[in-house]
């Protein structure tokens, strides 16, 4: 009983960075109808960044703010100069420049902090354990921390003129502009959202999986499972589908198919999702765009 | 009429020059072309699938994958000759095709994309297995005997299995060529421009997408058991994700919707590696992807688009002549 | 009466070639201008080359600014309320939240506030169905939250794409006495677009009737309404 409930809760605790992955594939999704191969990538970039930081002697927090600032303008970046001239283009054409930018960031990654997986320190310690040792320090802090992000963002969607106004823009940009929305604006905010939230999941995951160029590559395909499985068109069902899939991850990886097999349960579960219920749990009716 | 009489000289041509290398290649440019001929027909694979039905596979390297172990199990395990594998594996790979697709294809474009690209992520993990190493052979994978020539022709191992690629891919080649002209063709790519107007033709497009994709997978993983062929070793790790990448940016560089395109394709995913390797070790990925980005903003229809709009430049003067 | 809109040689497509053929017009201060025409002559067009929302040459000045190049977020905020062929509605946001888009522009939040009341005071059913989801509401309410939003943008100018269409009489007599009554009460200038042209010309002080991207006739409303020839040959009642 006691293994199981261990498995849960360390299955929240890795739900609550594929959460935070499928709400900043999601995010992008709605605006764009794009899928960004590269956010995994994009989050271990800013990993690296923050562990030179705390290499230099950067405080912990510190570090962390910065590099979520930092990847802020990363996303940014890549909507201004990858994203914007394909947006029309055909699916084909985003997908091939963001498995480009997953390559190359990959690659720069290697390049830059080599390819030998690194450990990375974590900011939660505790000298008792905690909830009679069903947890570590650091599960419990990085879910709490990722828990408080993921409220944020819902609050800035929910109450702030701005984040009507992103919301506006992504459902609707004709209407969003006469209303004197600066559409493309608001796509370059979701971008730098998207990654300062991608950041912000790989600096907690990091200390857990270590830190190497394909640390995310994993984490990426639970964080597609839990949008599909939340709906890809609801940030809110795409976090919950995040949780969800942390938790049917440990659970199936500790007693049926085995660790070895892990990243196939994503697999089954994006499989099982299409058949079963392929508007996800939250979705809205898929429209079929061949 | 014309068009089609050309294509046949055309690839007859091709396939004349491929031949006679045969017979003037040392053994290790033969293993190259053996390997660039099998890395064609996984493009072509995509081909089919993407220029011809507007679908995106990121896992084409899953169904190399089941091609190459179907071909080396039953020829390490049960001493099957190699030959015989072939219809097997291609068999195998559309089975799962079709499993895949079936699910994935009733959504639009993006959907077979992000399952493809799960399976290309957990394939390598399935074929690690403990549980099925008996028959995998586990993490050190499995060894076979080498190909020799039949009714004792005069040619080496190296000479015969390029030639025995070469045919078999030849005729894979033919298939995608009457398949993409003939009436499924048409209705593949009634599919592709605008599926509305497909359906009003009375077309079932989740049936035919994911019958089309079936054939791509098949294509694949013929591939796949061409390249156990050629070199008699399969290992888990030969079949990592970045293999689909890689048979991707091939699609990309030949051209989605270029048959002949495909052949480009094939020897990009070749030599490239040859190249960015020398260069340095982080390079071939960031070389794959400056080149993915850049064909992608600067020529999107690939060397196969680049060649097809040359011939039609050249074709309109003697039309204009007429 | 000075022109607080005026274009001048106006040409507007959505591809190469040309919908609009170099038109003329002008909209009055204060005034209610209607723009008239068969379907598919090009006034939703007029409408969208307006607002910057397609390709466009020519002049167009506002309050005797150049907005021809201006982007469409940049108009709005020079005072033009836009209430879009097809509604425009935030399906997916509350009736609420379509409101605030509105007024996203505007930072006087007590002079938001106090026109929203007056939005309520239009249009009561909307303040009813404030939390509803904006999809959930019938095509009258979606006309009445259309018409809102784009006065909660303050405009001086206020376009109108076929605000009858497809909603029940009743319901379109009721709109055109409130779009009398902003004109009158708030001083908005409007241009309206309609296919029922007896309605627009009853609201109208002028108007002009577009025909395949040209202006072929155009006067103040009562002349045209007399004119015998223009009703039969263009307006067909
Ligand atoms: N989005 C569009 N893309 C291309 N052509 C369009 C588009 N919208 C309208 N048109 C064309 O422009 C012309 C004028 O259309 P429109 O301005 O909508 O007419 P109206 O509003 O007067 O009915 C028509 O010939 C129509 O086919
Ligand atoms: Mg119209």
């Amino acid at each position: 009983m006691n293994g199981l409930l261990h498995q849960i809760s360390s299955g929240i605790a890795s739900g609550a960075i594929y959460a935070s992955v499928s709400l900043a594939l999601v995010m992008i999704y709605q605006a764009t109808h794009h899928v960004n191969f590269a956010q995994g990538e994009m989050a271990t970039l800013s990993t690296f960044v923050a562990l030179t930081l705390i290499h230099a002697g950067v405080p912990f927090w510190a570090a962390f703010v910065i590099t979520v600032v930092l990847s802020f303008g990363l996303g940014v970046a890549v909507e201004r100069v990858l994203m914007r001239p394909v947006m029309n283009a055909p699916v084909l054409t985003s997908v091939g420049v963001f498995i480009g930018l997953l390559l190359v960031i990959n690659a720069l990654d290697g390049w830059i902090f080599g390819f030998t997986i690194k450990a990375f320190p974590s900011p939660f310690h505790s000298a008792h354990p905690l909830l009679g040792g069903l947890v570590s320090p650091h599960e419990l802090g990085e879910t709490g921390l990722t828990v408080v992000v993921l409220l944020l963002v819902w609050a800035f969607f929910r109450f702030t003129p701005l984040g009507l106004a992103m919301r506006a823009a992504a459902h609707n940009p004709v209407s969003a502009r006469l209303c004197g929305v600066n559409v493309s604006r608001m796509l370059g905010l979701g971008w730098g959202l998207a990654a300062a939230i991608g950041a912000a999941a790989g600096i907690m995951v990091a200390p857990v999986v270590f830190l190497d160029p394909n640390m995310m590559s994993g984490i990426l395909l639970y964080a597609f499972a839990g949008a599909l499985l939340g709906g890809v068109d609801n940030p809110f069902g795409a976090v919950i589908g995040g949780f969800i899939v942390g938790v049917l991850e440990n659970i199936f990886g500790a007693y049926i198919v085995g660790t070895e097999l892990k990243l196939t349960v994503a697999l089954i579960i994006i499989v099982a999702v299409l058949l079963v219920k392929p508007t996800g749990l939250f979705g809205r009716a898929v429209q079929v765009r061949v | 009429m014309n068009r089609n009489r050309s294509a046949v000289w055309g690839g007859l041509g091709v396939f004349a020059v491929l031949v006679a290398l045969a017979f003037v290649s040392s053994s290790y440019h033969l293993f190259q072309l053996t390997m660039l001929v099998v890395y064609a027909v996984a493009v072509l694979g995509m081909v089919v699938l993407t220029g011809y039905n507007g679908q995106i596979s990121l896992g084409q390297g899953a169904f190399f994958a089941i091609g190459s172990y179907v071909t080396a199990i039953l020829m390490a395990n049960y001493n099957w000759p190699y030959w015989a594998t072939v219809p097997v594996a291609a068999a195998a790979s559309a089975l799962m095709g079709f499993l895949i697709g079936f699910p994935a294809l009733r959504l639009g474009g993006l959907y077979l994309a992000l399952t493809t690209f799960a399976l290309a992520v957990a394939v390598p993990q399935v074929l690690k297995v403990d549980a099925l190493s008996g028959l995998t052979g586990g993490v050190q994978g499995l060894t076979m005997d080498k190909a020799e020539a039949p009714f004792h022709l005069p040619l080496t191992g190296d000479q015969w299995i390029y030639l025995f690629t070469l045919i078999v891919g030849g005729l894979m080649f033919l298939l995608a060529w009457n398949l993409t002209r003939g009436r499924i063709g048409r209705a593949m790519m009634a599919v592709r421009e605008q599926s509305t107007a497909a359906e009003a033709m009375g077309i079932n497009l989740a049936g035919l997408k994911t019958r089309t994709f079936a054939v791509s997978a098949m294509l694949t993983g013929v591939a796949g058991a061409l390249s156990s062929i050629a070199v008699q070793f399969v290992a888990p790790d030969s079949f990592n994700f970045f293999l689909s990448i890689t048979l991707f940016v091939g699609l990309v560089v030949g051209g989605v919707d270029s048959i002949p395109g495909a052949l480009f394709g094939g020897a990009f995913v070749e030599f490239l590696p040859n190249i960015a390797n020398e260069i340095s070790k982080a390079a071939p990925g960031a070389i794959y992807g400056a080149i993915l980005i850049a064909f992608m903003f600067v020529m999107p229809r690939g060397v196969g688009g680049l060649l097809s709009r040359l011939a039609r430049r050249a074709r309109k003067p003697a039309v204009a002549a007429e | 009466m000075p022109a607080l809109l005026e274009a001048r040689d106006l040409r507007a497509g959505y591809g190469p070639p040309d919908v609009l053929h170099g038109i003329d017009f002008t909209v009055e201060e204060g005034g209610v201008t209607a723009l008239l025409g068969a379907n598919g002559a090009g006034k939703t067009t007029t409408l969208r080359a307006l607002c910057g929302m397609i390709r466009r040459s020519g002049r167009i000045t506002l309050g005797g600014e150049r907005i021809e190049r201006a982007a469409t977020e940049e108009i709005v905020r020079r005072g033009v309320g836009h209430v879009p062929d097809g509604r425009g509605t935030f399906l997916e946001l509350s009736v609420e939240e379509n409101l605030r888009l509105g007024a996203y522009t505007r930072r006087d939040r007590a002079g938001v506030a106090a026109d929203m009341e007056r939005m309520f005071g239009y249009f009561p059913r909307l303040q009813e169905r404030l939390r509803q989801q904006a999809g959930t509401l019938s095509g009258g309410e979606q006309q009445m939250l259309a018409i809102a939003r784009a006065l909660l943008v303050k405009p001086r100018l206020l376009l109108l794409d076929e605000p009858s269409f497809g909603l029940a009489p009743l319901i379109v007599r009721e709109i055109f006495h409130i779009l009398r009554r902003i004109n009158a009460e708030e001083r908005t200038s409007i241009l309206v677009v309609e296919q029922n042209a007896s309605l627009a010309l009853d609201l109208a002080d002028h108007a002009f009737l577009l025909e395949t991207g040209r202006i072929v006739v155009s006067g103040t409303a009562s002349a045209i309404r007399q004119d015998e020839t223009v009703r039969r040959s263009y307006l067909g009642y």
